[in-house]
């Protein structure tokens, strides 16, 4: 890029957290999404929290429909997208009004001056032009006009006013990448490849970046340059990645490590569409995605599949699982492999359909009619998503069980730096089918019983349609032990529902035992399971520096429990268990273990922030023990 | 996979199960039908799938010798839809009710049918709950008197085959349970069409709704109340096919003598027209079970088959793209390299 001039040294930052706000029509996500991998191929550590408003476009300019994208990048390793921004850039005064009490006291905002005008002041509820009347005071305040300098930029292409305004986002993306450092060259090719399709455009957001980045170099708005410098992570090769996408490609991985073509029936639902979306993409991996007419249908054609021989998987949020519970408990029944994955968010019923919650973790684990276990396997970061569903399809093909694996839309959306695994280490998790008839009648005769269970795992043979001689009927109604014909008989209904218990219960002796990372003379324990891991590592990490003593354990496998969890509870005087619900893994843990937890809450549609998790650690700390 | 498939018989395609139906139910008249006739097919029995939802008809997959699901209430059509996707070699029946496939599973069954499955499915029509003891079910007559409408019901009922042609089914056909060689005929069709064959089959439930069917049904009625469709014929029906069908100048069919408008003014019947809305006009013809009804294919019209265009978009990814690789697909949003 012959247009941007060279620049002197810019000073470093260890660690920088920016908030790109702006309209829902702003193409904030996609600026702060190219910020984001700017950075990551720069080699920053990296976590990413985008939000945005439910609805597709909310009136302009109006409160509810800002949406934000917040960007942590160092060049340490790193567990959350951070706290509080040091940088926020405000498209308007709406984004400005809706996120300016994240940042930082002193904090540095920037803003498009020309959106200030009081039709858009009065829209955002401000009486007074906060640019004006001193209440920006406590902040760096940085005036640009965006939307005139982007109009002036691609005013000589011809391109018309109205269009040029789209392209501010890249003027913004250019001004931010100057400050920051960033290498411009990706973005500019991500410019042309993206919108190939109409010249115009790209000539108008190239244009509009290059005078952003100009617009640092030349004027004297910023003092100084600054750059943080890659993180030190662990040597080898890394992408960034989305839970979402993570998910996605540990289905793919899931079906090449179980060597089984992947059926994924789906209802689109926010915010786990997206899986759906990324997997329809690899048709030729022989997956295959089936967008069927409502959830029920979805996991009733996963189940089918998988009656067939398929690796099946069904994708969902909160309201789909309630909707696929019938067809759950009829998969527990069938005892047949299946994944239901749940990328939680704010219920009940609609809630907050583009914000996170982990409140599903009762109904995954009991939301079903009947004694009905099954395994939950959850992730916890972005990357994990990845190991989890592998792990999930693991077990669900070993035990013959369909499992929920839990997500929320904080992984889902949140993106991360991944090492990427080497492929030819990924566990084989193929399981034969059954081809043999495997018992014989009283008159000498061989035939197939389906449900004559293997003695170590208790898990039934799976034998798929075209196979010879093994032809069965499987069904809801209770089936007699061994043979899987009906039976209503008390006591073997009684033995099944053991069984099935039984069957899952024993999944513990094959799952990881529980870490425990930090002081072992602790006095307290942080439990933890899914999303929340980034704030309580940050939140460990800094109270363990202030010299206490805690210890923490995150669960990934949520039923059974590793055999362990028991005594690591009881090891410890206090626990605390944060989560994004109203404290249901602590009731469980309560009920199973009969330890003293206590839950930390949060049901703000927000993961915790680390600084809050270091208030309640210190609080649970220096409570008196009663 | 069975290559080639040894000659058999309805005994093999028995299980060992005992069938539970209530004595008299017509659903045996139906299982022998479908036992009989699975011979012909020249498949193996491992490569049949029966999938049923819940209700008397339901039970049906646990009395054939083949691979079966006894599934969810109305769920039938959607766990059908998976293993025909999942693998298009199978030779896929789905067993349904007129609760099961119009009531609680109503959204499955139409969207197999738009999909065009490649499926058989047969719907066991019986014009009230059996299962649950006798409610009105959702082709029940109106004013039906039964445990859950004491007063008389107040819906209007579904004709099965109007939803079916609603769903611009590609292949729509009625038969009933009183005439063995009836629904052979009719199944068997069924069974060659490719797509997502609907088929209706009037059947008595002698306990909680006998005679329901009798008025048209009943040997000595069949002749004047049954209007057998032919394919390529005129509709005309009783004894001496003095009966028979014309299309008004309004659109309307109606019911005529013979003798009254002469032969080339009948409606000539074309189960290929891609056109569905006469097809329609014939199911719409009988508005009760007591009067002259159409039984036989209504509908049979060749549309891509979903499973199978399924199936062909994964080969041309393939063939585009190459087979997936699972290393290039991680390393395919931009990848940086540390040490
Ligand atoms: S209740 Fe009716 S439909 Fe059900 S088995 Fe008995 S006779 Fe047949």
């Amino acid at each position: 890029m012959t247009d941007i001039e060279a620049r002197p040294t810019p000073w470093h930052l260890d660690d920088l957290v920016i908030r790109f706000a702006g309209d829902s029509g702003d193409g904030m996500q996609l600026t702060g999404d190219r910020f984001t991998s700017a950075s990551a191929l720069f080699g920053n550590d990296l976590s990413t929290f985008p939000e945005f408003p439910a609805e597709i476009r909310a009136p302009a300019g109006t409160l509810a429909g800002v949406s934000s994208f917040q960007v942590r990048i160092a060049s340490h390793e790193i567990s959350t997208p951070g706290d509080a921004p040091t940088v926020l850039v405000a498209m308007n005064p709406a984004a400005l009004k809706a996120d300016l009490h994240h940042l930082v006291p002193g904090g540095i905002v920037i803003v498009n001056t020309d959106t200030f005008d009081e039709r858009n002041l009065t829209k955002a509820g401000y009486a007074a032009n906060p640019l004006l009347d001193g209440s920006l005071d406590h902040f760096r305040l940085v005036e640009v006009p965006m939307s005139s300098l982007t109009a002036d930029a691609v005013a000589p292409l011809g391109v018309k006013p109205r269009d040029a305004d789209r392209s501010k986002n890249f003027f913004a993306l250019g001004l931010i990448s100057w400050c920051y450092s960033r290498p411009v060259e990706g973005t500019i090719t991500w410019i042309e490849q993206r919108f190939a399709k109409t010249p115009l455009v790209v000539a108008s957001n190239r244009a509009a970046f290059t005078a952003g980045y100009n617009f640092g170099e030349t004027t004297e708005l910023f003092d100084h340059a600054y750059t943080v410098p890659a993180a030190k992570l662990p040597d080898g090769e890394y992408t960034n990645i989305t839970g979402n996408t993570a998910l996605a490609w540990g289905l793919v991985a899931a079906g090449q490590c179980a060597r089984l073509p992947v059926f994924l029936g789906s209802y689109p639902i926010t915010p786990a569409s997206d899986i759906l979306h990324e997997l329809a993409k690899h048709k030729n991996f022989g997956i295959r995605t089936f967008q069927a007419e409502d959830e029920i249908a979805a996991i009733g054609s996963a189940l089918g599949a998988a009656f067939a021989g398929h690796l099946g998987v069904t994708t969902t949020s909160g309201p789909g699982v309630a909707l696929k519970g019938e067809t759950i408990s009829l998969a527990v029944s069938l005892e047949l492999p299946l994944l239901i994955i749940d990328v939680q968010r704010g219920g009940p019923s609609t809630g907050l359909p583009t914000k996170t919650e982990a409140a599903d973790l009762l109904m995954a684990l009991y939301g079903r009619h009947g004694e009905a276990p099954l395994p939950v396997v959850a992730a916890y970061s972005p990357p994990h998503c990845f190991d989890a569903v592998i792990e999930a399809a693991r077990i669900a093909l070993k035990y013959r069980t369909p499992v929920i694996v839990l997500s929320d839309g904080y992984l889902a959306n949140g993106a991360h730096p991944w090492k990427l695994p080497d492929v030819s280490t990924l566990p084989d998790i193929s399981v034969p089918f059954a081809t043999e008839l495997n018992h014989m009648r009283a008159d000498g005769e061989m035939e197939f019983w389906p449900y004559l269970r293997d003695p170590d795992t208790l898990a039934r043979p799976w034998a798929i349609p075209g196979t010879p001689g093994l032809m069965h009927r499987v069904g809801g109604i209770e089936k007699e032990d061994g043979s899987g014909n009906i039976s209503y008989t008390p006591e073997n209904h009684e033995r099944m529902v053991h069984l099935r218990a039984d069957k899952i219960a024993g999944i513990a002796k094959d799952i990881p035992l529980v870490e425990v990372v930090g002081d072992a003379d602790a006095d307290l324990l942080v439990l933890g399971w899914g999303s929340t891991w980034g704030a309580i590592k940050a939140a460990v990490d800094t109270v363990r520096a202030r010299g206490k003593r805690v210890a923490w354990a995150h669960v990934v496998h949520l039923s059974p429990f590793p055999a362990n969890l028991g005594d690591v509870l009881r090891r410890y005087p206090k626990i605390i268990v944060p989560e994004m619900n109203m404290g249901q893994l602590c009731k469980v843990v309560r009920g199973e273990f009969l330890v003293p937890a206590t839950p930390i809450t949060k049901v703000q549609g927000m993961p915790f922030t680390a600084a809050e998790l270091v208030i309640a650690i210190e609080h649970a700390l220096a409570k008196e023990l009663s | 996979m069975s290559d080639t498939v040894a000659l058999t018989t309805k005994k093999d395609w028995t299980s060992d199960q005992e069938v539970r139906w209530c004595p008299g139910c017509g659903d045996y008249g139906i299982l022998t039908a479908v036992q009989m006739l699975m011979p012909e097919f020249g498949v193996a029995p491992e490569n049949v799938v029966f999938v049923s939802g819940i209700g008397c008809s339901s039970r049906f997959p646990y009395y054939m010798n083949t691979y079966g699901v006894h599934s969810i209430h109305g769920r039938a059509p959607a766990v059908a839809t998976g293993i025909a996707v999942a693998r298009p070699d199978l030779d896929v029946w789905v067993i349904t009710g007129d609760g099961d496939g119009l009531s609680i599973g109503g959204n499955h069954l139409i969207h197999a049918l738009r999909r065009n499955v490649n499926l058989t499915i047969l719907m066991f029509n019986n014009q009230i709950y059996g299962l649950t003891k006798g409610q009105y079910s959702p082709t029940s007559e109106q004013g039906k008197v039964t445990k859950s409408t004491p007063y008389g019901s107040l819906d209007q009922p579904f004709s099965p085959l109007s939803v079916a042609l609603g769903a611009e089914a590609s292949f729509v056909a009625r038969t009933h349970d009183l005439d063995r060689k009836h629904m052979m005929a009719i199944f068997k069709a069924a069974h060659d069409h490719r797509g997502a064959s609907f088929v209706e089959i009037f059947q008595n439930c002698n306990v909680f709704n006998d005679g329901a069917f009798e008025d048209i049904t009943a040997r000595d009625n069949r002749a004047s109340m049954l209007i057998d469709l032919q394919h390529g014929q005129p509709v005309r029906f009783g004894a001496d096919s003095e009966r028979g069908v014309v299309m008004g100048t309004d659109g309307q069919l109606r019911i005529v003598n013979v003798a009254d408008v002469g032969v080339d003014a009948l409606l000539v019947h074309d189960m290929h027209r891609q056109d569905p809305s006469l097809a329609f006009a014939l199911a719409r013809l009988a508005r009760d079970v007591h009067s002259p009804t159409p039984v036989g294919i209504f509908r049979a019209v060749d549309r891509g088959e979903y499973a199978s265009d399924v199936s062909a978009q994964l080969l041309a990814a393939s063939a585009s793209k190459g087979p997936g690789d699972l290393a290039t697909l991680l390393r395919s949003n931009g990848t940086w390299q540390v040490g």
